[in-house]
């Protein structure tokens, strides 16, 4: 599942999109070190590849729905990690602009979590380990299976974590991942199915090419450290939202630890910043006093907790919000109408 | 001028599985000269192109380009002289727009700026495409590609122009364009196809390839004459040259004159009577 | 079938829309590239139950929508399509988020409702946006931008060869799966077998391609470096307009609630 942007803090949006783009240069900088130009075109084919699949469904046998194709584990098998993560997020980033899928802010959390941890962790640290030297049917289907799973398990987590942290969306900790990791079950198993029957058939067809993935330098060893590095760097970074989320706004993971403990009320706090990102979002909210729990108030609050007051407020909001309605509709239809009769006299 | 002459000594090409795909090649073409390959398919005429720019490395035998021999170290330089025209231009349009295209060559040859430019005006305008200029390739017709194809290759000035198969998939009209276009080079030509029409009115000389062998090399009109050879080599008159069956009925077994119905059909239909 | 072709058209157009020449096509790439980024990252930074504050953020689509003469219901069918994706998460705010925030007479309004709003709300925002930013700018305008401001060249061109492939190989994707579907004879689904030899062969003539394309580049001097002509471009007046006239726009907004404001203006329950 693709992150969206509506679903994400900036925080956390931004703390992927360092750690996605610092993935990206140390990944460029690989592929043009070992530069096989060959790979240059193939790149672009493969990602090419990837979304015309993808516009293709089959049935997942026994369920009667349908699925299409992930691409991420097939794209390593092919190109080795690091060409593969880079074909990767470039798919990604034409989704995100192309169909607005995920979008651009999310798009770090989608990089990482249907990107990396294919190419990175899937691919050469469970499929090559498993598939090892010699290239048989029966490990490859069960190397296959078993990285795909792993791969998508992470990235739904990743899904639940960084929503999780955003704290835009209600869903507690526990029911979502409960939610998401089943399915993805589901979806890891298809997925590798699908890699290896892909795999198996291009083995059968041009063995060569394979091969030519399978010299690579291997990537098991070594040069995965500063991509190891990242990962926890980042994860460090999100841990330090997270803590910075906590401790400043009701918002993300507190407020969802209330929800998962239970209790409707979250606990007090009385952090200096609290109360200056409450006072501004007093001003900003649209329905000031209600954005936040009657406990983190405080003295200088302007506005009385009276029940009419409520109403004035939301009517305030409501009416101040089709105004602004308005007026966006009406310079929309001001510039349409200016550029409208500009071409007109430019056609005379 | 045997500058831009193309020398082919016993070339002999074996595929990594053992098959062979060109037996003992040898040809010479001179400058200006306008020859084409013909063949059925899988007779190693892409095979024979491209060892033309040194794409493949001939087994044994030798090519000698202008006055180079082809080897690993001039590549390079074989590349800017021979131009590649590939069969699907798709392959070939790999850029953002025409432009970005036709300088992909020069820019590739180190050339300023000001130089590039000025290539790319006139490659385009010598295939008569300078209003596709910003135009991403994807929305080019089939015929605009196949020119501006031609247009990239030319902006390199090669000497010597490779069409692989330059009429396949076009519309008569973009075809007869593209035949006028070709007529107009005074490059070296070196041309495959199946369409023998093209090959008639374009090449002088032709060379026939059957399973990696040269099976004839002369005069285009003095070959497609020989409809023995053309038989055993699975090609086939150009219609030009067949004569037209509607205007001279006795030239063809035409299928008006077949009896429409089966004679067996006919009896039966009299037994029922 | 018809989805299959219709997401083809839909690609090519918005492809289309780039080519148009108006002031904002004109623009150099950079800077909506960042405008629109700065936008996307004010409209998140909203708190959860934040509504009304947002509303003037929509005049940044609609006056690039017009300017840039983009057709409004082609973008609005566009954000449809995928809003819904963000929504199946949104839902589930009124189940879990039931503090009563509003009250008119009997009628109580969760909190979840309100956030569930408030990510439609941004859902609206961003996608159109995103979608806005191609349509004025064009794919390959956008790369080139990011990789002038700091995207690593071979991802750049990785971008590029992508990009361009992706009109051959959906064609491609298109015919094949035509092709069978000519041939079920009405019978529905795809099985996972006939799939995998289906996507096999795909795979194989894109490999095929990636050759003959790499064939190409060689013979026309490809060593490995790729050299690009950029599009004349420069930051002058109208892109430091342009972007510090919005940013500007965007902060204030983003700091003060106008239709907050606005509204108590003529309710009269200015404090």
């Amino acid at each position: 599942m693709h992150m969206a942007d509506a679903l994400v803090s900036p925080a956390v949006g931004g703390t992927l999109w360092a750690a996605s783009a610092a993935m990206i240069a140390y990944s460029s900088s690989r592929v043009r070190k070992n530069l096989d130009e060959r790979k240059v075109p193939l790149m672009g084919a493969l990602g090419a590849f990837v979304f015309a699949a993808q516009m293709i469904n089959f049935t997942i046998p026994a369920t009667g729905s349908s699925g299409h194709l992930g691409g991420g584990l097939l794209l390593a098998i092919l190109l080795g990690p690091y060409a593969a993560f880079l074909t990767i997020a470039s798919v990604l980033m034409v989704q995100a602009l192309f169909f607005a899928d995920g979008g651009l802010l999310a798009l770090g959390c989608n990089i990482i979590n249907l990107g990396a941890f294919p190419a990175f962790i899937a691919y050469p640290l469970i499929y090559k380990k498993l598939v090892g030297r010699k290239t048989c049917q029966s490990r490859m289907v069960m190397a296959g299976v078993i990285a795909a799973l792993v791969g998508l398990q992470l990235g739904s987590l990743g899904v639940v974590l960084q929503t999780v942290v955003s704290g835009v969306s209600a869903l507690p900790f526990n029911t979502f991942l409960l939610l998401m990791q089943p399915i993805h079950l589901v979806i890891g198993v298809v997925e590798g199915v699908v890699t290896v029957l892909v795999v198996s058939f291009i083995y059968r067809a041009r063995p060569e090419v394979l091969d030519s993935a399978h010299q690579d330098k291997p990537l098991g060893e070594l040069p995965m450290r500063p991509l190891l590095a990242i990962l926890i760097i980042s994860a460090l970074l999100i841990g330090g939202g997270l803590s910075w989320f906590a401790s400043e706004s009701p918002d993300g993971l507190e407020w969802s630890i209330a929800r998962i403990t239970g209790s409707d009320e979250l606990p007090e706090t009385d952090h200096k910043g609290h109360k200056q990102l409450a006072a501004i979002q007093e001003k900003t909210a649209l329905l000031p006093g209600y954005s936040l729990p009657a406990e983190t108030r405080d003295a200088h609050d302007p506005t009385p907790t009276a029940a009419e007051e409520r109403i004035g407020t939301s009517l305030a909001g409501i009416v101040g919000g089709t105004i602004t309605l308005s007026f966006c509709l009406l310079i929309g239809i001001f510039l349409k109408r200016r550029a409208h009769s500009q071409r007109i006299q430019a056609s005379r | 001028m045997s500058h831009h002459k193309v020398e082919v000594k016993d070339l002999r090409y074996v595929y990594p599985d053992g098959t062979v795909a060109l037996h003992d090649v040898s040809f010479r073409i001179h400058h200006g000269e306008s020859v084409a390959i013909v063949g059925a398919n899988g007779a190693g005429k892409s095979t024979l192109l491209l060892h033309l720019n040194g794409y493949l490395s001939a087994t044994s035998g030798k090519i000698v380009i202008g006055d180079i021999q082809l080897a690993k170290h001039n590549l390079t330089e074989i590349r800017r002289t021979v131009g590649m025209v590939f069969q699907d231009p798709d392959d070939q349009l790999f850029m953002p727009t025409v432009f970005d295209d036709i300088a992909f060559g020069p820019l590739n040859m180190g050339l300023a700026a000001a130089e590039v430019e000025s290539r790319v005006t006139e490659a385009l305008e010598r295939v008569g495409a300078a209003n596709l200029r910003n135009k991403p390739p994807y929305h080019l017709s089939g015929g605009e590609k196949k020119r501006v194809a031609i247009a990239t290759v030319l902006s390199m000035l090669p000497e010597i122009l490779v069409l692989d198969e330059p009429t396949n998939g076009l519309d008569p009209y973009a075809r007869r364009q593209l035949i006028a276009l070709l007529q107009a080079f005074h490059h070296t030509r070196i041309v495959t196809s199946h369409d023998l029409d093209m090959v008639l009115e374009l090449c002088e000389r032709t060379i026939i390839l059957q399973e990696g062998r040269v099976m004839a090399d002369g005069p285009t009109l003095d070959i497609f004459g020989n409809e023995e050879l053309l038989k055993t080599c699975r090609l086939e008159k150009p219609l030009a040259m067949q004569g037209c069956p509607i205007c001279s009925p006795g030239s063809r077994v035409m299928p008006e004159q077949k009896p429409l119905v089966p004679p067996h059909g006919d009896k039966n239909h009299d037994h029922e009577h | 079938m018809l989805a299959i072709d219709g997401s083809l058209l839909d690609f090519k157009q918005l492809d289309l829309l780039a080519m148009r020449q108006t002031a904002i096509h004109r623009l150099d790439p950079r800077a909506k590239v960042l405008t629109t980024l700065i936008f996307i990252i004010c409209v998140v930074s909203f708190g959860r139950y934040e509504i009304s504050a947002m509303l003037p953020f929509l005049i940044y689509p609609v006056v690039l929508m017009t300017v840039g003469d983009l057709p409004g219901g082609y973008l609005l069918r566009k954000i449809l399509i995928v809003i819904p994706f963000a929504l199946v998460i949104g839902i589930f705010n009124p189940v879990f988020d039931r503090q009563v925030i509003m009250q008119f007479g009997p009628f109580e309004i969760w909190g979840g409702w309100i956030s569930c709003m408030s990510i439609l709300m941004r859902a609206i925002l961003t996608t159109s946006v995103a979608l806005i930013l191609v349509a004025v700018t064009g794919f390959p305008a956008t790369c080139e931008a990011l990789e002038k401001l700091g995207m690593p060249k071979v991802f750049a061109v990785q971008l590029l060869f992508l990009y361009r492939y992706i009109f051959v190989l959906t064609d491609e994707s298109v015919r094949t799966s035509r092709a069978r579907q000519l041939r079920t004879f009405g019978r529905r689904g795809l099985g996972i077998r006939q799939f995998g030899s289906m996507i096999g062969h795909l795979l194989l003539r894109t490999w095929n391609r990636a050759e003959r394309i790499h064939m190409a580049m060689l013979s026309r001097g490809f060593s490995g470096e790729f050299h690009t002509t950029h599009r004349q471009s420069r930051f002058g007046r109208e892109e430091i307009v342009f972007m510090g006239g919005w940013i500007a726009f965007f902060v204030l907004f983003r700091v003060y609630n106008a239709p907050q404001l606005l509204g108590r203006l003529f309710t009269g329950t200015m404090p």
